[in-house]
């Protein structure tokens, strides 16, 4: 276990530039091919964000603080999810032909990805902000712990990204149902309603759902002002791990069958 | 110290239900016992080892799992038994214009196959124009790559994988890029590197180009192990006489019946190429007026066979 994560290390820093090249090459393909490029990032949470104030906060807003800040709280993090696992799923099988011909960690490929997710989830974050003055958000000095959720999401996304991948490559009807578990993920992670309606007992299962921890994590820390429990960060940091390690081990116990299915 | 060395390598494919299906048509054929896989085996029991300055050829009619054993060699894939231990720097040249971005330029291009084949920045920076004046693009260096002809992509491919430097050059078929004059060069620099005791394989279906270029050859047949042996001439001739008459030898000494069957017949041939020579020229020479053409003639003999002249000829040309 240990010498792997040294493995790894060692790999990323001695292939530091090929990382750089692939970031680079993602970013040119992300970017370059769209006449709107960076600013479609924003745009696209943006418009999001706008119908589901129309529609919902008639609905559910009356009773919420700042509802549109907890709405974009739910919204962003749902789209860095949602991105980041895409984009890591199809990274193994978009660069089938570099990997069936040139002997390169596969891994660099996800997390050029991933790095690219997180730079969009980045830029959507700053127009959070914007809104959070428009909004009369008083900024504390807690709010420099929205570090921790950003980092436990990316490390889980990571890991997750790894696990799709990997089924992707064996099964590649995993997209369309991933789609789908996404749609009842989107349902069921209370981005546009509280769980406050439904019973304590009931409350205690959307902790089942990381994605919803994380967005709680955020709307406690911006729209409460106060810091979640030790345990409420405990059990961020046992799903990041906990989806790293179940990639990890995908990838470890069948990197070198993706090779026959390609 | 042996540079590389495979110990009893066998490489197993598996093809069938496999690919293409889904997950939901997965779980179906599980349940309904529908779900076949076949194996195929693309290398069975290989073994040999190739020291520093050794250039390796391997041979083998299609499907004999030439190209499988270098992937193994390179470590895109795992063998399923056996092991391969490599020392050194491996640049390979599989298939040359795989793994480029159209949608980025040539420079781009460069820098981005350089760090797959594992070299720094720097390295490239000082490399850079070199490659592109070998590739012959400098004109093109802020072209998309799509927009390139086929022939200037794998120009370029070839220009990176070669103009760097490694320990092991690997190369699976690719001394055909380009036109005439790119070939060439091409040629001449791979030529370049051996020389300069670097360890190499190559896969070529010229087997005049393995005879020029190996010491030693390793001998494939639908993943058998024909032979591994330095003995470079008789395994040409046996190999290139198999290739005629598909007949799979097993012995030492049906190795050398089929370099002697393949020495008869190249000999057949440089005869029966040598009488039609002899023919087209007697041809032309009796469509020429007869008498310049038998002087012709009468020259040559008296330069190249005198012998075989009578003795008063001289004067029988003067009297004729």
């Amino acid at each position: 276990m240990a010498s792997t994560i040294q493995r790894v290390i060692t790999t990323l820093h001695e292939r530091r530039f090929l990382f750089e090249q692939l970031v680079h090459r993602d970013f040119t393909q992300r970017y370059k091919r769209t006449v709107l490029g960076m600013a479609w990032s924003i745009l696209s949470p943006l418009l999001q964000l706008f119908v589901m104030m129309l529609v919902f906060s008639q609905l559910f807003g009356r009773n919420i603080d700042h509802y549109v800040i907890y709405l974009f709280a739910g919204n962003i993090n749902m789209s860095y999810y949602r991105e980041a696992t895409k984009n890591g799923m199809r990274s193994l099988n978009a660069n089938a032909n570099i990997i069936t011909k040139i002997n390169v960690p596969k891994y660099l490929f996800l997390l050029s990805r991933e790095v690219q997710a997180l730079f969009n989830f980045g830029l959507t974050i700053l127009v959070f902000f914007f809104f959070c003055i428009l909004d009369h958000i008083v900024f504390t000095p807690k709010m420099l712990l929205l570090v921790y959720p950003i980092l436990c999401l990316t490390i889980m996304n990571i890991g997750i990204g790894m696990f799709l991948s990997a089924v992707f490559v064996f099964f590649r009807d995993t997209e369309y149902l991933y789609d789908i578990f996404l749609t009842l993920l989107n349902y069921l992670s209370a981005i546009f309603y509280t769980v406050d309606r439904f019973p304590v007992s009931a409350q205690r299962y959307f902790l089942l759902n990381p994605v919803y921890v994380i967005i709680k994590y955020w709307r406690t820390i911006v729209i409460d002002a106060t810091i979640p429990s030790l345990q409420f960060h405990l059990l961020m940091a046992f799903y990041a791990l906990g989806f790293l390690a179940l990639g990890a081990y995908m990838y470890k116990k069948y990197n070198h069958q993706f090779l026959y299915f390609f | 110290m042996s540079k590389i060395e495979c110990n009893d390598v066998s490489i197993r494919y598996i093809t069938g239900d496999l690919k293409a299906i889904g997950l939901k048509e997965y779980v179906m054929r599980k349940l309904t016992n529908n779900y076949h896989i076949t194996e195929f085996w693309a290398d069975r029991h290989v073994t040999f080892a190739i020291d520093e300055g050794d250039m390796l050829g391997i041979i083998g009619s299609n499907g004999a799992g030439k190209s499988t054993l270098l992937k193994a060699i390179t470590g895109i894939m795992v063998p399923t038994g056996g092991s391969v231990t490599v020392h050194g720097k491996i640049a390979a040249l599989l298939e040359l214009s795989s793994g480029f971005d159209g949608q980025m330029t040539v420079r781009e291009n460069t820098y981005l196959r350089g760090a797959m084949l594992g070299y720094t920045k720097q390295f490239l920076d000082d490399k850079y124009d070199e490659i592109i004046a070998f590739a012959e693009l400098e004109d093109f260096q802020d072209y998309m790559f799509k927009q390139l002809s086929s022939g200037m992509k794998s120009r370029l491919a070839f220009s990176i994988a070669c103009l760097v430097d490694p320990d092991i050059l690997i190369l699976d078929e690719v001394l055909s890029v380009g036109d005439g004059a790119f070939r060439k060069k091409s040629g001449d620099r791979m030529r370049e590197i051996l020389s300069g005791g670097k360890t190499g394989i190559l896969v070529s279906h010229s087997v005049s180009q393995i005879r020029e270029m190996c010491n030693k050859v390793l001998w494939l047949d639908h993943g058998n192990q024909i032979a591994f042996t330095d003995e470079v001439e008789l395994y040409c001739d046996a190999y290139e006489e198999f290739l005629q008459t598909k007949k799979l030898p097993k012995t030492r000494e049906d190795i050398e019946k089929l370099a002697k069957g393949w020495d008869v017949r190249t000999q057949n041939e440089r005869k029966k190429k040598a009488e039609a020579t002899a023919k087209r020229l007697q041809s032309i020479i009796e469509k020429g007026e007869a008498d310049e053409a038998l002087m012709a003639a009468v020259r040559i003999i008296r330069k190249n066979r005198p012998e075989i002249l009578v003795d008063n000829y001289e004067e029988l040309l003067e009297v004729e």
